[in-house]
């Protein structure tokens, strides 16, 4: 037995002190830092938050109370002090007997973090075998307890299945139970919740925070979310551009931040306008099924879009908006119903329609890294649909991108820019101007904010707004995030299982009474207050009840 | 038209501070990729440029003719014929040289075409998919079937051994290795949103596959066209040393291999230099193909 092994502590003694971390990262232009001289103290039982919006090094952090470094980065001074041992120090073969033993990780994704040709359970009990901590027998014991305790259904089953065989939030706990096996001092939670549905990720965060309470275990929770860390951690830091912006008790942060960034980010009431009317529809869906095959994915669906008006269209994924979009802009034909826009009716199928038609409708994915061509400059990706709808050629057409440029408040310089080398907001902005470079009635923003950090994804926000105050544009506005709705619809329709539950004007969608399903929704929301996790379970789950059996 | 830009807030742009690297000009490019080259990088680009050169100049470099008779059978090396001669009395070192540019530059053609071929039915098999995907990928996968060699040799004796049947015979059958790497790196680039967007806006399936998809792809069918080359050239020089590749009096490696094989016994090591030419370009080949996948594909080596 050596002394790492032998360690353990009482509550409240210091296990992780991490002082004067540097990292740095290999790039193109050389090394550059990442983490630049952050001091971290954990003490056993302690919940610490990490936040930060993406590059402010949290991840890295994270990974570094490992004792791991991606590659590529490496650390360049400070020491990492476990149980009085410096990890930065160890080797390979010293480092792999703590993680997964006194160090354990959650990673942000569990459908790529799991072994998808094993089955749970056997990847559950690999850990505690490999390092002869106990045998499988009763490994599989305790992973049947610890999946009662995370509310998996089925416990004496569930490990039986396969990753692909249960759901994004199941697979998330699995992953929580796995990291429990060894009782490590610490688990570092990277961004355990960020994939999930709201709802679903309500269920995944009181399950950590039980169990976590229960095992008396350190904790590192990694997010840009404050109102999840709030729910969690019992003191926050605060991260930007691998500096430490703030620390201090969660209250104290959420009350009284000292900082402005952390006003900022704090700061969730997203830009606000007014609702409008529209005279006339652009669009109108009737009644339409759609089917991937024979699995039939929209039923019954009918809506309308107003001229210059933004219509959001709600809903968990697998509920089916997404396959409204794909059908409205024809990529996949409907089985049954209508489509009508701008007073006719159109086809369902993209092969028969007119370029002008397709011309009018445009959509904007919700990956602006997929949607844009890695090899077309920020020239051509503005001016195909220039030269291909409306002819422009030569001088005129680089006169209309720039313009295109300023509309999205991009400058001149961006001209020849490959995708690359903008940030996720500009290569959004980007895929917008592109819709605006067709000249398009009817823009299909697919989630177009969900893939962007806060503060970025409120100035698309306002951009949208402006553009459809300025050039009369309607969206199908297609999100699970209920703020976005609030800033930019005028009306809602939410969408669960391939049916909507509710639609109508966005005043009446946020003030009661509600659909039980859209009252779990918008109960879903965690709000920047420590106590609310712990109020809202009750009414929750009642509410879960009566949108089952509805 | 233009929003006020006080609207977006400052993290937005944090990218762009850094100043922006001006287009360096992708002559200006190249020239910082040599000199960050590796060792071996240089050695392939070396003995390729000597083999290119050689082969373009053979006439004005070979010291006699390519099917001229100068000296008696198998002379031994002396410094009137400095790699002896063959056995009907032809200067070797003249052989060797004529020969690069006979073998190389069919090989190069060869290689280009089953490129042509290969790459294109590759990558509307990608794009289009359905019914075309699975009638081209059944047609290739019977092509593939029968082991190359024997095809060839079976193709070959079928329509004579001809330099067009040669070059044609080959493209095809190397154009189904081709076809497999091009269809699976089109597939992926394929169901990118950026695809979709094009197929949305209408455009035609020419422009999808050589603005949308080609350019993506180009790094891996690049490094497979340097391998395919020197498989290329090396069933060539199977097929003549067979006796049914090139045909005599045209100088080729593979046959100068065959014909003067006998001086082996006497223990000359001359009916090895051709074998060795060979060896050499392909070794020269992999290191640059090696050297243009890590700089493409990103994969620095760590330090």
């Amino acid at each position: 037995m050596t002394k790492l092994d032998s360690v353990r502590g009482t509550k409240g003694d210091v296990i992780l002190d991490v002082k004067g971390l540097r990292i740095r990262a290999k790039s193109k232009a050389g090394w550059a830092e990442i983490v630049k001289g952050i001091d971290l103290t954990l003490r056993r039982g302690e919940i610490l938050g990490l936040i930060g919006e993406s590059g402010a090094g949290k991840s890295t952090i994270g990974l570094a109370a490992l004792g791991y470094v991606k590659p590529g980065c490496r650390i360049t001074d400070g020491t990492i002090l476990f149980a009085g041992e410096d990890l930065s120090e160890l080797s390979e073969a010293e480092l792999r007997r703590l993680r997964g033993v006194r160090i354990a990780y959650v990673a942000q994704s569990a459908a790529a973090a799991f072994n998808p040709a094993h089955r749970l359970i056997d990847q559950y009990t690999e850990v505690a075998v490999v390092h002869g901590i106990r045998d499988a027998a009763s490994a599989r014991a305790q992973a049947v307890e610890l999946y009662r305790k995370l509310h998996l259904p089925n416990p004496e089953s569930f490990g039986e299945r396969f990753p692909h065989q249960v759901s994004g939030g199941q697979l998330q706990r699995a992953m929580v139970a796995m990291a429990l096996a060894c009782k490590p001092d610490i688990i570092v939670f990277d961004e355990p919740t960020t994939a999930l549905d709201v709802t679903t990720q309500i269920e995944v965060l009181a399950a950590i925070k039980d169990v976590v309470r229960d095992f008396h275990t350190a904790a590192i929770y990694i997010t840009h979310d404050l109102a999840v860390v709030a729910q969690l951690a019992d003191r926050i830091m605060v991260l930007r551009h691998g500096d430490l912006v703030e620390e201090g008790n969660t209250r104290q942060i959420l009350e009284q931040p000292s900082a402005d960034y952390t006003r900022q980010l704090l700061r969730r009431d997203p830009p606000k306008r007014d609702t409008t009317t529209a005279s006339r529809n652009i669009l109108t869906v009737s009644s339409v099924d759609a089917a991937y095959g024979s699995i039939k994915v929209l039923h019954d669906v009918s809506l309308s879009v107003g001229e210059g008006t933004t219509v959001a269209v709600v809903g968990e994924s697998g509920s089916g908006k997404s396959t409204l979009a794909r059908v409205v802009t024809g990529l996949l034909p409907c089985s049954k119903g209508t489509l009508m826009f701008d007073g006719r009716a159109i086809d369902s199928s993209l092969r028969r329609r007119s370029l002008d038609l397709r011309r009018r409708i445009q959509l904007v994915h919700q990956m602006p890294d997929t949607s844009l061509n890695p090899r077309h400059r920020v020239r051509e990706v503005l001016g195909r649909p220039l030269s291909f709808y409306h002819g422009l050629m030569g001088r005129l057409r680089t006169a209309r991108i720039i313009e295109l440029l300023e509309q999205i408040e991009l400058d001149p310089t961006f001209l020849d820019r490959f995708p690359e080398e903008l940030s996720g907001g500009q290569k959004q902005r980007l895929c917008i101007a592109r819709a605006l470079a067709a000249k398009a009635d009817l823009i299909i923003c697919d989630e177009v904010t969900s893939a962007l950090d806060q503060s970025v994804a409120q100035g698309i926000l306002r951009l949208l707004m402006d553009l459809q105050k300025n050039l009369r544009v309607s969206y199908l506005f297609i999100t699970h995030d209920l703020q976005t709705v609030r800033a930019i619809a005028d009306e809602v329709v939410v969408m669960n299982q391939g049916r909507i539950v509710e639609q109508g004007p966005k005043d009446e969608f946020f003030a009661p009474p509600h659909h039980p399903y859209t009252q779990l929704l918008l109960t879903s929301v965690p709000q920047m207050d420590p106590d609310w996790l712990d109020s809202i379970r009750e009414t929750r789950a009642a509410l879960a009840r009566a949108v089952s059996l509805a | 038209m233009s929003t006020p830009a006080d609207h977006s807030p400052p993290l937005n742009i944090a990218p762009a501070d850094r100043p922006h690297r001006q287009d360096p000009g992708r002559f200006r490019a190249l020239l910082e990729g040599l000199r960050r080259a590796p060792v071996s990088a240089w050695f392939g680009l070396v003995i390729v440029a000597i083999y290119v050169l050689v082969a373009l100049f053979a006439s004005l470099i070979a010291p006699y003719g390519e099917g001229q008779v100068v000296g008696s059978q198998f002379d031994p090396w002396t410094a009137q014929h400095l790699l002896g001669t063959d056995n009907l009395g032809r200067d070797t070192l003249s052989r060797l040289i004529y020969g690069a540019r006979n073998t190389v530059g069919i090989a190069f053609l060869t290689t280009s075409l089953a490129f042509l071929i290969g790459g294109s039915a590759g990558l509307v098999a990608a794009v289009v998919g359905g019914w075309v995907d699975q009638a081209l990928a059944r047609l290739i996968d019977i092509l593939m079937a029968v082991p190359q060699l024997i095809f060839a040799l079976l193709l070959l004796t079928i329509f004579g051994a001809s330099v067009t049947s040669l070059v044609s015979i080959i493209a095809v059958l190397d154009a189904t290795r081709v076809f497999r790497l091009a269809r699976a790196a089109g597939m992926n680039i394929a169901v990118m949103d950026y695809v979709e967007v094009a197929r949305l806006r209408g455009e035609g399936l020419i422009w999808i596959l050589s603005r949308e998809v080609l350019p993506n792809i180009l790094p891996p069918l690049v490094a497979e066209f340097g391998l395919r080359f020197c498989f290329v050239f090396l069933l060539i020089s199977s097929l003549s040393f067979l006796g049914i590749g090139l045909q005599p009096p045209t100088a080729d490696w593979g046959s100068m291999v065959r014909d003067n094989a006998i001086l082996i016994t006497y223990g000359d090591i001359t009916p090895l230099l051709p074998a060795a030419a060979i060896a050499l370009l392909t070794v020269g080949v992999n290191f640059l193909v090696d050297w243009f996948l890590r700089e493409t594909s990103g994969l620095d080596d760590e330090t």
